[in-house]
């Protein structure tokens, strides 16, 4: 077995435009899909090169091929300009090719240390304060502050996320490949990201940065490679993205990425032709103990055709807001009237039945039942309601023709209604959730991040389903971290911060402003 | 639905009513995932039997000739059925709710105990279809009350059920014990055993055999949980929380209640079984007895997918063998041991079969 | 009090460690599978079919440690199978395990019958290794110095495991096996073989438990002698919580009170075993209930690992 820890490579500058990393023709079949199509792509140091696409593009299986995971059917990886089989993680890293996964890859009941000596000799002890000595030198070099002897499940995620970078670069990484790595961080880590990647390739690291956001692609890359159904469909080199303006770029990712040039379809401000009637969903003073993050002193009200916006960094509470909304977790305080009715006592069954909706963000977590069919995961929130049962009984035939009716109304692609809803992707899965929660007698609805991993073609259906919902005279809450999202969708936005609404903004004129304003007034820590 | 479908059918996995396969090449590969493990599992104990010195075709025929095609054999057979269906019906609702109720053993035992104490002591007091009834709803109440504690455990506190059903298991058939030898005793006899229920008390024959009404009532018991389980509201709230205890939250369940109420029905079903072999077969119990079937009967429930119908004919299987190997034991000489070795044989090839037969789709499928 | 004579308290400890050392070497295997993410439900059928290899070795060799070492290699067959299925096939832990269980319940129980059922051979017992001086000492003495190899081994192994958790890369494979395979895979550690050789480990332990069951304390081999040991050993390393110290206390405390019966027999009080034997688990079934904790287990225990899966 090998050491765990080198030196840092050597840190050459390699004169850019040798590709360290390429795949040549890489083909990849599943059951039923070919995910990677005849890809080539060069990666070469001292660069970051986006990989973008959709949901579904075929990243995530040029990644695995990478790391070693997963074995290309066709073609072939080449290190240096020489064909090679990765065919296991330990392989990977041999050959300098580091991944930083999006889900953290760090075992959570050891500490930082430990972690990085995983794989060492069985029955040696770790030579803990050598790696704690190295892992403060490199975080240095880099600008990061990390402790050592800190346990993995202490951290937060961006901290894991530095830490899983040092430990890949530690192991003699020449190429780092960083899969959607921004999507579980709060927009200021994004950034602290950002300029990280930036640290990185000064040193003659190869990134390769896998995004589905435009924005980030085009903010952090040097070069970005455009992937669509499992095809390279484009490259746009550094000369190019440098040389003409963002907005130029986006319109030419944008036509790569769908074949046509989609810009400049934003429905901004549409909504205020929107007739605003009565108070639907009124909460007042609402606290809660329940949750990780304490909801206190919570009071808004949202009415008919509204849509009330709750912005913030991710973790302020509003998890827990949603949540004691939705009856899910208990208030300990306070007031919430549903069509001036309390409902704050009842359960998440009665609240239903009285018009309160929940989309969660949570999908496959507690959304839904992955190995349960289509089908059945309309009904989770119904079980044994007319017509589907009768005194407990179920009714297959009523059951079939209501999913049949979701799945064509909401566009829903599945092989059929009986498919278990974990085979199907991210977008589709919301779907199901969205034909769940907005039909029927909703009164309210409550979403949360509802965009939140989704490929830009279902965000647009998903913020079309948003608006529709106050359209047809629905109150809705609408909690998210993207505050384009917000002044695109909402008619006031409140901030939220450790729980507590800070304030509430007209959307308008100046309301980007005025939330900004608000969010960095609390940011006192 | 045939049985042979309800075999093949990965009931746990699939929801709902499950896409058929309706070419022919599908139904035979499905006949040679169910059959060929059986075979298989055959082959490696005659194996056995040979490599101990024993003629396996003779002593599979002797026990196919004992347990099936002899009219007293087959009458104990499908007697020993009935008490090892209601097991099967306990692990049924437990299982596919997510639950290992592992406890099995002492929530049968000691319902057996308390049913043995009990009715022969009320017969002279009550007609005897009452006492029966008495008897059945005695043995479902304690093993109820013997599954509460784990239930209780598990649903507020979230403690792991497996040490705690284990230990209750352990705790019951101690307990019966000391409940026989201590308080139970039967004062008419030397051996340390509760009274007997005599032979004109127990459950009613059917037609004029001698098979055990109690037979029926297993049978009862396990389609009526099949069908419980999945075409029911109520079902589908035990799935649900068996699959995704979380979603089930987000759903509006109470999953606190529904883990007490699959407790209770599992534990009580078990007493149950305990009811239906005293009342049905023994009429007592000595001390020290316990048939431990729960084990037994974890593998059986398991090649069947959980499936009911499944189950019956697992059961069948098992209870054949049994009878069959108990006769064989005293003509030929093997133990009846053997039974449980082809049982244990028999899931793992199944298990490697399933294996096979995944990879095998998965290889087609590229 | 004339209960506490000398001779009641040895027997009980020695009765004690008679019974305790079985569960503490299986109970320090289970936990070792366990912080490894494999529920080693099986782990009463190696017991088992270690005590019936144990026996036979030793009952064909005359040597005791010969049947030490066979009853291990006898938990490791039944182990590898274990390793076969549950860590390699991904078949469910729960039900593979209760399957070898009545495997080698009834496979045993055949092979005595065949080869036993008419001699019932016995064997001499094991000759103690005195450790002098320290045997000299009264009480304790007799009690802790004055045993055979294995009961040695199975204290030195709890140190050994202790420090093989705390101090080793091992353990902190074992721990990241456990708790995130994904993360230990990332790092370049075969998830499956340090799976596998968790569970193999506890073959051999679980199984050497078995052989001390029939060499050094019953002398004799008996159909399903393990009795449920298996299961109780499995509740132990679960309450113990990744500590192998807390399974020697518990092991003791099981064993005492099994011993205690036998005990106060010597000091004529007749009380029944059964009743005896409900304490330790009720014991702990009053310490659930009213500490209600949270028993810690991995994250990924009873999972099967595959690569690259969601």
């Amino acid at each position: 077995m090998q050491a765990p820890i080198q030196a840092p490579a050597a840190s050459v500058p390699a004169p850019s435009g040798a590709p360290v990393v390429a795949l040549r023709g890489v083909t990849k079949r599943f059951p039923g899909v070919t995910a990677s199509d005849n890809v080539t792509v060069e990666i070469r140091s001292g660069e970051v090169h986006v990989l973008l696409g959709e949901n579904g593009a075929g990243k995530s299986t040029l990644v695995a091929m990478l790391a070693g995971l997963q074995q290309p059917d066709e073609g072939h990886i080449e290190i240096d300009g020489a064909p090679v089989a990765v065919t296991s993680p330990k392989q990977a890293l041999a050959m300098g090719i580091g991944t930083v996964f999006q889900h953290s890859m760090l075992v959570p009941s050891l500490t930082v240390v430990d972690n990085f000596a995983l794989g060492g000799v069985w029955w040696k002890r770790p030579d803990r304060a050598g790696i704690a000595g190295r892992i403060e030198e490199t975080a240095k070099r880099l600008g990061l502050r990390v402790d050592p002897y800190a346990l993995v499940s202490g951290l937060a995620l961006g901290e894991r996320q530095q830490v899983e970078i040092l430990r890949a670069l530690m192991r003699g990484s020449r190429c780092l490949i960083l899969d959607e790595a921004t999507a579980m961080l709060t927009p200021h880590e994004a950034v602290g990201l950002g300029e990280l990647m930036r640290r990185l390739v000064a040193q003659g690291i190869a990134v390769i940065f896998i995004t589905h956001k435009l924005n980030e692609a085009i903010a952090y890359g040097d070069r970005i490679s455009v992937l669509r159904l499992g095809r390279n469909v484009g490259e746009i080199g550094p000369e190019t993205l440098r040389s003409a303006t963002d907005a130029e770029n986006t319109e030419r990712i944008i036509a790569l990425m769908f074949g046509t040039s989609r810009a400049g379809e934003g429905s901004r401000g549409e909504h205020r032709t929107r007739v605003v009637g009565d108070s639907v969903l009124q909460v007042e003073n609402l606290c809660s103990e329940a949750g990780r993050v304490p909801v206190r002193d919570v009071t808004f009200s949202v009415r008919s055709g509204e849509i009330f916006g709750i912005a913030g960094i991710d973790g302020n509470g509003q998890k827990e807001l949603a949540e004691v909304l939705a009856g899910q977790a208990q208030s300990s305080a306070g007031s919430i009237r549903l069509m001036g009715r309390e409902i704050g006592g009842t359960s998440v069954g009665d609240r239903r039945k009285s018009g309160l909706r929940y989309v969660t963000d949570d999908r496959l977590g507690e959304g839904t039942v992955g190995i349960f069919a289509v089908a059945t995961n309309f009904l989770l929130k119904d079980i044994g309601a007319a017509p589907y049962w009768q005194r407990g009984i179920e009714h297959p035939e009523e059951i079939r023709r209501q999913a049949d009716r979701h799945v064509q109304d909401f566009d829903i692609r599945t092989p059929g209604i009986q498919t278990p809803v974990g085979k199907l992707s991210g977008g589709n899965i919301q779907k199901v959730l969205l034909a769940r929660e907005l039909t029927g007698a909703a009164q309210a609805v409550i979403f949360a991040k509802p965009t939140y991993g989704l490929d830009v073609n279902n965000i647009r259906a998903t913020r079309k389903r948003i608006g529709g919902a106050a359209d047809a005279g629905k109150a809705v809450v609408l909690i998210s971290t993207d505050l384009d999202e917000l002044l695109e969708l909402a008619d006031r936005i409140a901030v939220i911060d450790r729980g507590s609404i800070r304030g509430i903004v007209e959307n308008g004129e100046g309301a980007r402003d005025a939330i900004g304003r608000l969010m960095s007034a609390g940011d006192d820590r | 639905m045939t049985d042979e479908q309800a075999i093949a059918q990965p009931a746990q996995q699939s929801h709902g009513r499950a896409t058929r396969d309706s070419s022919a090449n599908a139904s035979l590969r499905v006949l040679a995932v169910s059959i060929g493990p059986l075979i298989a599992a055959l082959v490696v104990g005659a194996i056995l039997l040979l490599a101990m010195g024993f003629n396996p075709v003779s002593y599979y025929s002797y026990v196919v000739q004992r347990a099936i095609f002899s009219p007293s054999g087959l009458e104990a057979t499908l007697t020993r059925m009935g008490p090892l269906l209601l097991i099967a019906a306990s692990l049924i609702v437990a299982f596919r709710a997510g639950i290992w109720n592992l406890g099995g053993d002492g929530q049968y035992l000691l319902a057996a105990v308390f049913v043995a104490a009990t009715v022969p002591l009320t017969m002279n007091v009550l007609p005897v279809w009452a006492n029966l009834l008495l008897g059945l709803l005695i043995g479902a109440v304690v093993g109820a009350i013997w599954g509460i504690l784990p239930a209780i455990l598990k649903a507020w506190q979230g403690i792991n059920e497996i040490i705690t059903t284990l230990m209750m298991s352990f705790l019951g058939v101690s307990l019966a014990n000391v409940l026989v030898k201590l308080a139970f005793l039967d004062p008419a006899t030397t051996t340390p055993q509760t009274r007997t229920l005599p032979v004109e008390a127990r459950l009613p024959r059917l037609f004029d055999t001698a098979t055990s009404s109690g037979l029926l009532i297993g049978l009862f018991a396990v389609i009526a949980v099949h069908l419980i389980m999945t075409r029911t509201s109520f079902g589908m709230r035990l799935r649900l929380v068996g699959a995704n205890p979380r979603a089930a939250v987000h759903a509006g369940l109470s999953v606190p209640t529904l883990t007490v109420a699959v407790f209770a029905i599992s534990a009580a079903l078990a007493g149950l079984s305990g009811a239906v072999d005293i009342l049905g077969t023994h009429g007592n119990v000595r001390a020290d007895w316990n048939p431990a079937y729960t084990l037994t009967v974890v593998p059986l429930v398991f090649l069947a997918r959980l499936n009911g119908f499944g189950s019956i004919a697992y059961v069948f299987l098992f209870s054949a063998l049994t009878i069959g190997g108990e006769s064989a034991a005293r003509r030929i000489g093997v133990p009846s041991f053997f039974s449980l070795v082809i049982v244990a044989i028999l899931l793992i090839t199944l298990g490697l079969a399933e294996y096979l037969d995944k990879r095998h789709q998965e290889r087609v499928r590229r | 009090m004339a209960l506490f004579t000398q001779s009641f308290v040895i027997t009980l400890f020695l009765g004690a460690i008679a019974a305790g050392i079985p569960l503490l070497l299986a109970g320090l295997g289970e936990q070792l599978s366990e912080k490894a993410g494999v529920m080693n439900i099986g782990l009463e059928g190696m017991m088992l079919f270690g005590a019936y290899t144990g026996f036979l070795a030793a009952w064909a060799s005359g040597s005791p440690s010969l049947g030490f070492i066979a009853g291990a290699g006898g938990g490791v067959v039944v182990a590898s199978l274990m390793a076969l299925l549950c860590v390699r096939l991904g078949l469910n832990q729960i039900v593979t395990g209760i399957a070898l269980t009545l495997a080698a319940e009834g496979l045993t129980a055949l092979l005595h019958f065949v080869q036993f059922s008419r001699t019932y051979p016995r064997l001499d017992g094991v000759a103690p290794l005195p450790i002098w001086p320290l045997s000299e000492i009264p009480f304790v003495g007799p009690v802790l110095f004055n045993n055979n190899a294995v009961f040695y081994l199975a204290i030195v192994l709890v140190v050994v495991f202790s420090w093989i958790y705390r101090q080793t890369h091992l353990g902190a494979a074992l721990l990241a096996a456990g708790d995130k395979p994904a993360a230990l895979d990332a790092a370049g550690v075969d998830v499956m073989r340090t799976r596998a050789m968790a569970v193999l480990i506890t073959g051999a332990l679980a199984g050497l438990g078995g052989a001390y069951m029939s060499i050094a304390v019953a002398g004799v081999f008996v159909p399903f002698m393990s009795h449920g040991n298996g299961f109780i050993a499995i509740v132990l390393a679960m309450l113990a919580r990744g500590r192998p110290l807390w399974v020697l206390g518990g092991a003791l405390l099981f064993g005492g009170s099994l011993s205690l019966t036998t005990a106060l027999q010597v000091a004529g009080i007749d009380v029944p075993t059964d009743v005896i034997q409900m304490l330790p688990f009720a014991m702990v079934m009053v310490v659930l209930l009213v500490a209600g904790r949270k028993a810690a287990l991995p994250q990924a225990l009873g999972e099967s690992f595959v690569r690259g899966a969601r």
